[in-house]
Order: C-alpha cells, then structure tokens, then sequence
C-alpha cells in the first residue's frame, strides 16, 4: 500500500486519456459509451485517492454520487441507442446524422 | 507492490477497450477495469466502494451492456470506412497530447501524501459514510432518486413501441397463409430450419436444398444480413 498520492492521480489521469482516445477514434456507438464510462471510473479513482489525502470521506461521498449519475445516464443511452438500432439498423455513430427520423 | 500490479493490470485491460475489434471483447475488458479499479479502492481504505464499484459497475452496469450488444448484434464491428479523412491519426495525438499535458502537469503540482482514513473511518467506513450521506449531503441524494426514477421512465418511454395495427390471431396467420397458397402456391408448411443438410448446424448457416443450393429462408434475417456485411467486409 502506497502513501503517495501522485501515483494514485498519475493512474486516473492515463485511464481518463485512455477513455478520450477511445471516444474519438472508436465508431461502435457501444464501445464510445464504454469509453465514458472508463473516463468515469478514472475521475472516480482521483476522487477516492483524494479522500484518502484529506483524511476525511466526502470524496468518497462524491465518488458515490458519480456512480449513481452513471447508472442513470447508462440506462437512457443504452435505451437511445436500442431505439437508434431499431430505427436505422445500424449501431455505428457515423450513420445517424439528422436529429430526427 | 499491490499498486503496481493493479494499476499495471488496470491500463493493460483499458487498453484492450480501445484495440478490441469485437464490442464483446471491450465489454469484457472494462470488467477487468472495473474489478481492477475495485481492488485500488480497497487498498484505499474504501471499503463501501470496493462492493459498490463491484455490485453496481461489472454487475449490473456492464451486464446492462452486455445485453445490449447481444440485443444489436454480436457482429456490429466498427465500419472501416471514415467520414473524416484522417480523423483517427489526429484524435489519437490529440488524446495523447492531453495524457502528456495531464500528467506533465500532477508531476509539477506538489501533492500531500496520504493522510489516511483511520480517524475518520473510526466507527465503520459504512456507518461514517451513511453519516455524511443522511446529514451533509441528503439534499444531492433526494435528487438522486428523482433522477434514477426519471431515467427508469425515460429508459421505459425510449423502448416503448406503439402497436399500430391490432395484434394477430393464430387464426388470423393460418387464414393468411391458406390465402396465400391459394393464390401464388407459397408453401404452406414451416420454413426449413437453419442447417438442414449443411455442414454446420448452427443458426447462421442455410439449410441445403435437395440441388445443394442454400435456402436462403431457412436463415433469421438479421443474422444473414451480419453474415453478408462481414463478408462484404472480406472477412
């Protein structure tokens, strides 16, 4: 177990990039959403090692919070993006360019 | 040492979210992610999150996903071809520019080591966090059910299908389809089943017809279509 802070930040920092890159290069509608999440995850990760350095818990409340947020947002773009599939057929974030159909 | 390896494990598996040609293979590796992330909270005296992070994320968050993909279509890999020209060469160095300034920039910034979590855990990591949760921020968590309920409905009034044209009867179907004989001699038995005669018997795979050509009504048309498109592709 370690003490320093910097390492803990360093690895939410990579995980975040990681999640951007996946964002932009990615087309599956799927995997971009995958992507947010991870991005997610790595703010979550700073958020609890901060609390950790504070020594007191409301980063751990916050990090919480976040995950109540992401279970919501998975659910309504999980359901657009079913909705998108029946429509058009197609799971791509490429093909759907007019906001209506 | 237990940080290493974990962090090693983690980036590795986030990684292969981005290289994974299959959105099964992704899923499966942000469940590592998620598992690996788990274990770091645990190290980091967060108990209530390491089972949070394990029951919510690989539990019901990516088993969502994975539904869906099955939902979709297995096959749906990324098209190949790009709308912008050289948008994935200038996204990836944009992406690695914003890891290096990130980074570069918590190298300078002089962080405190841990504190640590012993006198505010005192008492239980749950029982403190529930303290915070029902006093300081119990606002933020009523609006959370507000918002959990809102986007269960959204997610209902989303995949909600309207029937437009009343439902049909077996009656209604065996009159049609005596209907349809009468008039152009369509079979009126069952379609064959995938695999018939064939090599394979799975569900992908055209039944042959007694002059060994595929039927191609013995297929389910959303697992032909997947088939057709990945050989289109070359596959």
């Amino acid at each position: 177990m370690t003490d320093n802070t910097t390492a803990y930040v360093i690895l939410s920092a990579i995980l975040f990039t990681i999640g951007t890159i996946g964002v932009l290069t990615r087309r599956n509608a799927i995997v971009v959403f995958m992507c947010v999440e991870l991005m997610l995850n790595a703010a979550n990760l700073a958020l609890v090692a901060f609390s950790r350095m504070h020594g007191n818990l409301d980063g751990q409340v916050t990090a919480f919070f976040v995950m109540v947020v992401a279970a919501a947002e998975v659910v309504v773009g999980l359901a657009i993006i079913m909705t998108i599939f029946r429509t058009r057929n197609t799971a791509s974030v490429d093909e759907p360019r007019m906001l209506k159909w | 040492m237990s940080f290493v390896i974990l962090a090693s494990v983690t980036v590795i598996a986030a990684l292969g979210l981005l290289f994974a040609r299959k959105p099964v293979h992704a899923a499966l590796s942000l469940a590592v992610v998620m598992v690996g992330l788990a274990m770091i909270y645990a190290t980091l005296e967060a108990p209530f999150l390491f089972a949070v992070q394990i029951v919510v994320y690989t539990g019901a968050i990516l088993m969502l996903f994975l539904f869906v993909i099955m939902l979709v279509g297995v096959d749906t890999s990324d098209t190949l071809k790009e709308t912008i020209a050289g948008q994935k060469v200038l996204a990836t160095l944009l992406g690695v520019g914003l890891g290096a300034i990130l980074i570069a920039g918590i190298g300078q910034a002089s962080i405190a080591t841990m504190r640590g979590l012993s006198s505010a855990n005192e008492g239980g990591n749950v029982q403190r966090l529930a303290d915070l949760l029902f006093s300081r921020y119990v606002i933020a968590f009523e609006a959370t059910s507000a918002l959990l309920i809102t986007a269960a409905i959204g997610a209902m009034v989303l995949a909600h299908r309207e029937r437009i044209d009343p439902k049909q009867s077996q009656t209604d179907l065996a009159q049609k389809r005596v209907a349809d004989y009468a008039k152009s001699g369509k079979h009126l038995g069952p379609l064959p089943p995938p695999g018939t005669f064939a090599r394979h018997n799975s569900n992908d795979t055209p039944a042959l017809l007694p002059d060994g050509s595929q039927s191609t009504e013995s297929v389910p048309a959303i697992l032909a279509g997947g088939r057709a498109d990945e050989e289109a592709k070359g596959e």
